[in-house]
C-alpha cells in the first residue's frame, strides 16, 4: 500500500523533476559558459553556497522561525476573527447588506498600502508585521466564510430543522460543516496570500525574517544569498500550501467538490 | 378510520412582484383528508405545487389562508414525529450514514443504544457494513434507502416524500416502491407521497390526490382500496388508470 503510494506519487511527479533538474544544469552551464559575475546573477553552486553560510551561523533558521512566528499569529487571528463574523453576515442577511460592501471595498487595498499607518501606529518590529497579514487574511476570509454559509443548500436546514437541531448545535453540526469546504479553500488562499506578504512587510517593517534577508543581502551586494532566500520562501510556501490541500482530501469537506 | 391530516380551505399566494398575476396564486382552495396510517399520493404535473403543499403541512412554510390540522391541532413548524424525505442532498454529506441515521434518534441518551439502533435500521434498508461511508460514495438508490432509514429510526407519525425517487434509474425505482410498501406495512406511519408518475401512485396509494396545473387546484381524490401486488394492466385498476390518464390530458388510451 504505502510503497504503491509512493511509487504512484514518483509517477505523478518525476516529469516535473526531471525539467527543474534541467534548469539547474542549464542555469549553471549558462552562467559558465558566458561569464557571468556572481554579483550580477550567481550560479546554482554559488548559491548553495551562500545558504549554507546562511544557515551555519544560524541566520537562516532565526529568520524563517520569525517569519512563521508572525504569519502564524497573523493568520490565526485574522480566521479567528473572520470565521465568526462570516458566519454572522451568512445568517443574517441585513447584517450582509450593510457591513459586505465596506468588507468588498477594504479587500482590494493592498495590506501593503496600510504600512505607513502600521509603522505609525504600532512601530517597527513584530507588531506591524503581523498586522499586515491579519488585513491580508482577514477580508478575503469574511467574503469566503460569509459566501459559504450565506449559499448553504436550504434542504439542509430544513432537514435541521426537521430534527429539531437548533441553537449552538446548528451552527456546530450544520451551518459551519456546510460552509466548511468553502472556508478551507479561504484557509488556503489566504495562507498562500500571508506568504506573499510577510516577505514585502518584513522588507519595510522589521530588522529580521526572510523579506529583510533579502534586502540585507541586496544592500551587501550578496545577490547568491538573495536567491538563496527566494528559494527557500518558495519551498515554504509550497510546503504550507500542501499542507492546507491535505484538508481539502477529508472525505467531510470532498463532498462539495465533487458535486461541482 | 380517523384523519391524521385535515386541510380546510388552503390558500397559498406569493407577493413577491411575479410578471403575470395569474401566478401569484400557487394554491387555491385546497380541501381534503388524509386518513390515518393511509399511504396517499398527491399526483400533478411538475412545478404545479405539490411541493409547496408538502412544504406547508409539514410545517417549513406557512399557508396564505386556510388551515392544516394535523391530530386535530394547527401545525406550527416542523417536528421530529413529521419527517420529510427530500428528492436529493437531504443527507448532510459531511456526516457518514451512520452518523445521518442517528440523528433521528439524537434524543436517547444511551449511545450504545443509538448505535445498536443504527446498525438494526441500517440492516433493515440493506446498507449493512455501509455504515462509515460517506453520502457521496454511495449510489443514488443506496442514499435513499440512508434518508429513509434516518426518518423511520425517528417513529414517524407522518412521513412526507417529495418525489423521493424521481432521480434514480427506471430498476431502482421498482426496488424502492417495493420496499415502501413493506415499510408502510411494518411501521404505523401515515405516508404523503408525491409523484408526477401516474403507475407509481398507482401501485403505492390507497388514496390519491390529483392536482390541476397552476393556479392549483384539486382534480379529484380517489380511494384505492386493492390489496398489493397491484396488476394495473387489467381490470378496475386499469379503468382508474385510464381514468387518471385522461384527467392529466392524455386521451389515446396507452
Amino acid at each position: 500500500m504505502r510503497a504503491n503510494g509512493l511509487k504512484k506519487w514518483f509517477e505523478e511527479r518525476w516529469s516535473a523533476f526531471l525539467l527543474s533538474f534541467l534548469i539547474l544544469v542549464l542555469w549553471e552551464t549558462a552562467v559558465h559558459v558566458f561569464e557571468i559575475k556572481p554579483e550580477r546573477f550567481p550560479g546554482v553552486f554559488q548559491i548553495l553556497k551562500g545558504l549554507w553560510e546562511l544557515i551555519q551561523d544560524g541566520r537562516l533558521l532565526d529568520y524563517v522561525v520569525a517569519s512563521l512566528f508572525r504569519v502564524t499569529w497573523g493568520y490565526l487571528l485574522a480566521v479567528g476573527l473572520a470565521v465568526p463574523l462570516g458566519i454572522f453576515l451568512g445568517v443574517k442577511p441585513f447584517w450582509r447588506r450593510t457591513i459586505n460592501p465596506i468588507v468588498q471595498f477594504l479587500r482590494p487595498i493592498s495590506p501593503l498600502a496600510w504600512t505607513p499607518i502600521a509603522l505609525m501606529w504600532l512601530g517597527i518590529g513584530d507588531y506591524p508585521a503581523i498586522f499586515l497579514i491579519f488585513l491580508a487574511v482577514f477580508f478575503p476570509m469574511v467574503l469566503f466564510t460569509t459566501s459559504g454559509v450565506a449559499g448553504i443548500n436550504p434542504t439542509y436546514l430544513y432537514a435541521a430543522s426537521n430534527f429539531g437541531i437548533a441553537g449552538h448545535e446548528l451552527y456546530s453540526r450544520v451551518i459551519l460543516q456546510a460552509a466548511l469546504p468553502e472556508i478551507i479553500t479561504g484557509l488556503r488562499i489566504t495562507l498562500g496570500t500571508a506568504w506573499l506578504v510577510i516577505v514585502a512587510a518584513e522588507m519595510i517593517a522589521v530588522k529580521s525574517g526572510l523579506g529583510y534577508l533579502i534586502v540585507d543581502a541586496r544592500n551587501s551586494l550578496r545577490m547568491d544569498q538573495v536567491l538563496g532566500g527566494m528559494f527557500v520562501i518558495g519551498l515554504i510556501g509550497l510546503l504550507l500550501d500542501n499542507v492546507v490541500r491535505q484538508l481539502e482530501k477529508l472525505p467531510s469537506i470532498r463532498w462539495k467538490r465533487l458535486k461541482q | 378510520m380517523s384523519n391524521k391530516v385535515v386541510i380546510q380551505g388552503l390558500y397559498k399566494t406569493y407577493e413577491k412582484n411575479t410578471v403575470q398575476s395569474a401566478d401569484k396564486h400557487v394554491l387555491v382552495d385546497l380541501n381534503f383528508t388524509v386518513p390515518t396510517r393511509s399511504f396517499t399520493c398527491f399526483l400533478g404535473p411538475s412545478g404545479c405545487g405539490k411541493s409547496t403543499l408538502l412544504r406547508i403541512i409539514a410545517g417549513f412554510d406557512n399557508p396564505s389562508r386556510g388551515a392544516v390540522l394535523v391530530d386535530g391541532e394547527p401545525v406550527c413548524g416542523p417536528n421530529p414525529k413529521h419527517i420529510f424525505v427530500f428528492q436529493e442532498d437531504g443527507l448532510f454529506p459531511w456526516f457518514t450514514a451512520h452518523e445521518n441515521i442517528e440523528l433521528g434518534i439524537r434524543h436517547l441518551k444511551d449511545a450504545q443504544k443509538r448505535h445498536e439502533l443504527v446498525l438494526e435500521y441500517l440492516e433493515m434498508v440493506g446498507l449493512s457494513g455501509f455504515g462509515a461511508y460517506y453520502p457521496h460514495e454511495l449510489s443514488g438508490g443506496m442514499r435513499r434507502r440512508a434518508e429513509v432509514a434516518r426518518a423511520l429510526i425517528a417513529n414517524p407519525d407522518i412521513l412526507f416524500m417529495d418525489e423521493p425517487f424521481g432521480a434514480l434509474d427506471f430498476v431502482t425505482r421498482l426496488q424502492m416502491r417495493e420496499e415502501m410498501l413493506n415499510v408502510h406495512a411494518m411501521f404505523p406511519t401515515t405516508i404523503l407521497f408525491i409523484t408526477h408518475d401516474i403507475d407509481e401512485a398507482i401501485q403505492l396509494a390507497d388514496q390519491i390526490v390529483l392536482f390541476t396545473e397552476r393556479p392549483t387546484r384539486i382534480k379529484e381524490v380517489l380511494a384505492l382500496d386493492y390489496p398489493h401486488p397491484r396488476d394495473f394492466t387489467k381490470g378496475e385498476l386499469a379503468a382508474i388508470r385510464r381514468h387518471i390518464y385522461r384527467l392529466m390530458g392524455v386521451h389515446a388510451a396507452l
